[in-house]
């Protein structure tokens, strides 16, 4: 008997069913609106003076040809190759976010949580690290080398055109 | 003095005088809040240690040390990247029992993801899982999965090196998984890198969101057991009666006497071996070897062997198969019984066998022999260090299921339990790899 009375109500629009479907629907609203609501509460915010703004490296002449220097505060190596041409990678291993160093006396960039090995130019000797190093914007401004962190940029090996000369 | 004594007779809070016959009893159970958890009367063969090794019991006993030891924790806690770490060396050196409480939270901790895998072993082991138990089976993953967040969540805390280290690299692993992965960690992180956002987050989702959906669910769970009609047990034969115990005493003197040992373990144990702290977090260098947390050991030895997202992929489908096992096990006439059947524990030994030599095996083939992405280089990483491993090991898990099936004719169940030991087993190992033989630069090591 109740089957059959909900058979007939869903079929036509009656004064409940409408009454329940507004209900249903303004709950829902609800949710959503917390829901929204909470996320845009929870979403990440960047805080003021952290990591990712414009660091002046210094003077051109400083780095001589063919050195590694490491910039702490900034999270990047900055790399001058043979030719006098610079070059920025960020320090963040594209395996998995830990810090590589550079080693000096082998040439390489090692990561030590996973055992990826990079070359002086960043790219990949030693997988698993799945591409080159990121780097970031060079701008050479009266003989200063400014390096702009806000955005690590991705590539899959080192090419010559990615050099910044004087 | 003698006055209020009288007066305080008749009130309920007096202590009753110990129920001494089976009905008493009986409702003594029935009308205390915690004790009604318990159903009034169990089946003899229910309380054999060796049928829960009680588990559930001895995890739940954990979750309440780790929530008192916990809530004292936070009063001597600042989660700020500038003091964190140096409150908990004033915990550890300054404060009255500071030490032994950081201590009793961090091992306790440890013992209840030892204690909850076991519990999920032992209800996998002996079908516990089966005859209308699956949403029980379910929330416990759950439970299982919220005690991981934990321990990883708390692992940040005390910021040094192997906290920040640990989260930064299970946090990067989110970044592989497509679309959704980036979003993911950035809300965790509050950023891109691990922060003073990150420890906020940490420490709120660690002390307020995770325990309280632990408690719904614990009590979901135990809710759940009384619902589909207490612990599992065999099947009987039709007539065959099977003894009925009240739980005061039989019971509730079992959970006493084994609470009272555990707790005592546990105090001794904490008192000789305080919890470990690095040094101070640094962002620049990673300690080397930089290893994760040891119940994480097995995933990050996976993650030396193949892509990122194939080592998150492997144990996403392993864990998904475990989860539907109700669904994929469904023959109810053998629940109860540990291994489903005799020939059920030679596969499950089998199990072990293969998993012993397979696993060492192919982590020395990998690490000194086979090198997929240069010998085929043709081929993107993902390819052919993500989705060739990635296949030839579920592949392989094929092979040892009809492998199973055929040498032993077991039944489908059968093949499962020797299927299951071998995945456990091989966890077990690689975690066992991951924290003994892997040295600086995370190359092979001989641990001594």
């Amino acid at each position: 008997m109740t089957q059959q009375t909900t058979q007939t109500d869903t079929s036509k629009m009656t004064r409940r069913n409408f009454l329940q479907l507004g209900a249903g629907a303004l709950g829902l609203l609800a949710l959503l609106e917390m829901g929204g609501a909470s996320l845009a509460f929870l979403a990440p915010r960047k805080i003021e003076g952290e990591f990712g703004g414009v660091v002046k490296a210094g003077d051109v002449d400083s780095f001589p040809a063919g050195s590694v220097t490491e910039f702490p505060d900034g999270r990047f190596f900055l790399i001058r190759a043979d030719d006098g041409g610079f070059l920025t990678v960020y320090r963040r291993c594209t395996h998995l976010g830990c810090s590589v160093s550079w080693e000096a006396d082998k040439n390489q960039f090692v990561c030590p949580c996973h055992a990826s090995q990079f070359d002086f130019y960043g790219s990949v000797e030693n997988p698993p690290a799945p591409r080159a190093l990121d780097t970031f914007a060079i701008e050479i401004e009266d003989g200063q080398v400014v390096v702009d962190t806000a955005k690590p940029q991705t590539r899959d090996e080192f090419e010559a055109n990615q050099l910044v000369y004087t | 003095m003698a006055e209020q004594a009288t007066s305080l007779k008749n009130r309920s809070l007096r202590p009753q005088p110990s129920p001494s016959d089976r009905r008493s009893r009986m409702k003594a159970v029935a009308n205390n809040l915690i004790l009604h958890l318990h159903p009034t009367q169990i089946p003899r063969p229910a309380l054999k240690l060796t049928y829960t090794w009680g588990l559930g019991g001895i995890s739940t006993l954990w979750a309440f040390i780790l929530i008192l030891s916990g809530i004292l924790l936070m009063f001597r806690y600042d989660a700020s990247v500038e003091r964190a770490y140096t409150s908990i060396q004033f915990l550890e050196t300054q404060i009255p029992f500071g030490s032994l409480l950081r201590s009793l939270h961090h091992w306790s901790g440890n013992l209840l993801l030892i204690t909850t895998f076991l519990h999920l072993m032992r209800v996998f082991y002996n079908g516990g899982f089966k005859k209308g138990r699956a949403t029980n089976w379910l929330i416990g993953i759950t439970l299982l999965l919220l005690v991981v967040t934990f321990n990883f969540t708390g692992y940040l805390l005390p910021w040094d090196q192997l906290a920040f280290w640990a989260v930064t690299v299970g946090t990067s692993l989110l970044n592989y998984i497509p679309i959704v992965g980036g979003v993911i960690s950035g809300f965790l992180l509050g950023g891109t890198e691990v922060g003073q956002n990150a420890l906020r987050n940490f420490y709120a989702i660690h002390v307020s969101l995770l325990p309280a959906t632990l408690i719904l669910l614990m009590a979901y769970h135990f809710w759940r057991i009384r619902k589909d009609g207490g612990i599992s047990q065999p099947e009987r034969a039709k007539g065959e009666k099977v003894e009925k115990l009240t739980t005061i005493p039989y019971l509730v003197q079992i959970e006493v006497t084994a609470a009272m040992l555990l707790i005592t373990t546990l105090f001794l144990w904490a008192a000789q071996v305080p919890a470990p702290l690095e040094a101070l977090a640094n962002p620049a260098h990673p300690p080397n070897p930089a290893k994760a947390a040891w119940y994480f050991m097995g995933l990050q030895e996976l993650l030396l062997h193949m892509h990122p997202l194939a080592a998150m992929l492997l144990p996403g489908i392993v864990l998904f198969a475990i989860a539907a096992l109700p669904y994929w096990d469904t023959r109810s006439s053998d629940i109860g019984i540990y291994f489903r059947s005799k020939k059920g524990l030679t596969i499950a030994i089998t199990g072990v066998v293969f998993s012993l030599i397979l696993v060492p095996l192919l982590v020395l083939v990998d690490e000194w022999w086979i090198d997929l992405p240069l010998m085929l280089p043709f081929l993107s990483t993902l390819i052919s260090n993500g989705l060739i491993p990635l296949l030839l090991s579920l592949g392989g898990l094929a092979i040892i299921y009809y492998f199973l099936r055929g040498i032993f004719s077991a039944t489908h169940s059968e093949a499962l339990v020797g299927l299951f030991t071998f995945v456990t087993f091989s966890l077990f190992i690689l975690t066992l790899i991951g924290v003994f033989f892997r040295g600086p630069n995370m190359a092979l090591v001989m641990p001594f």
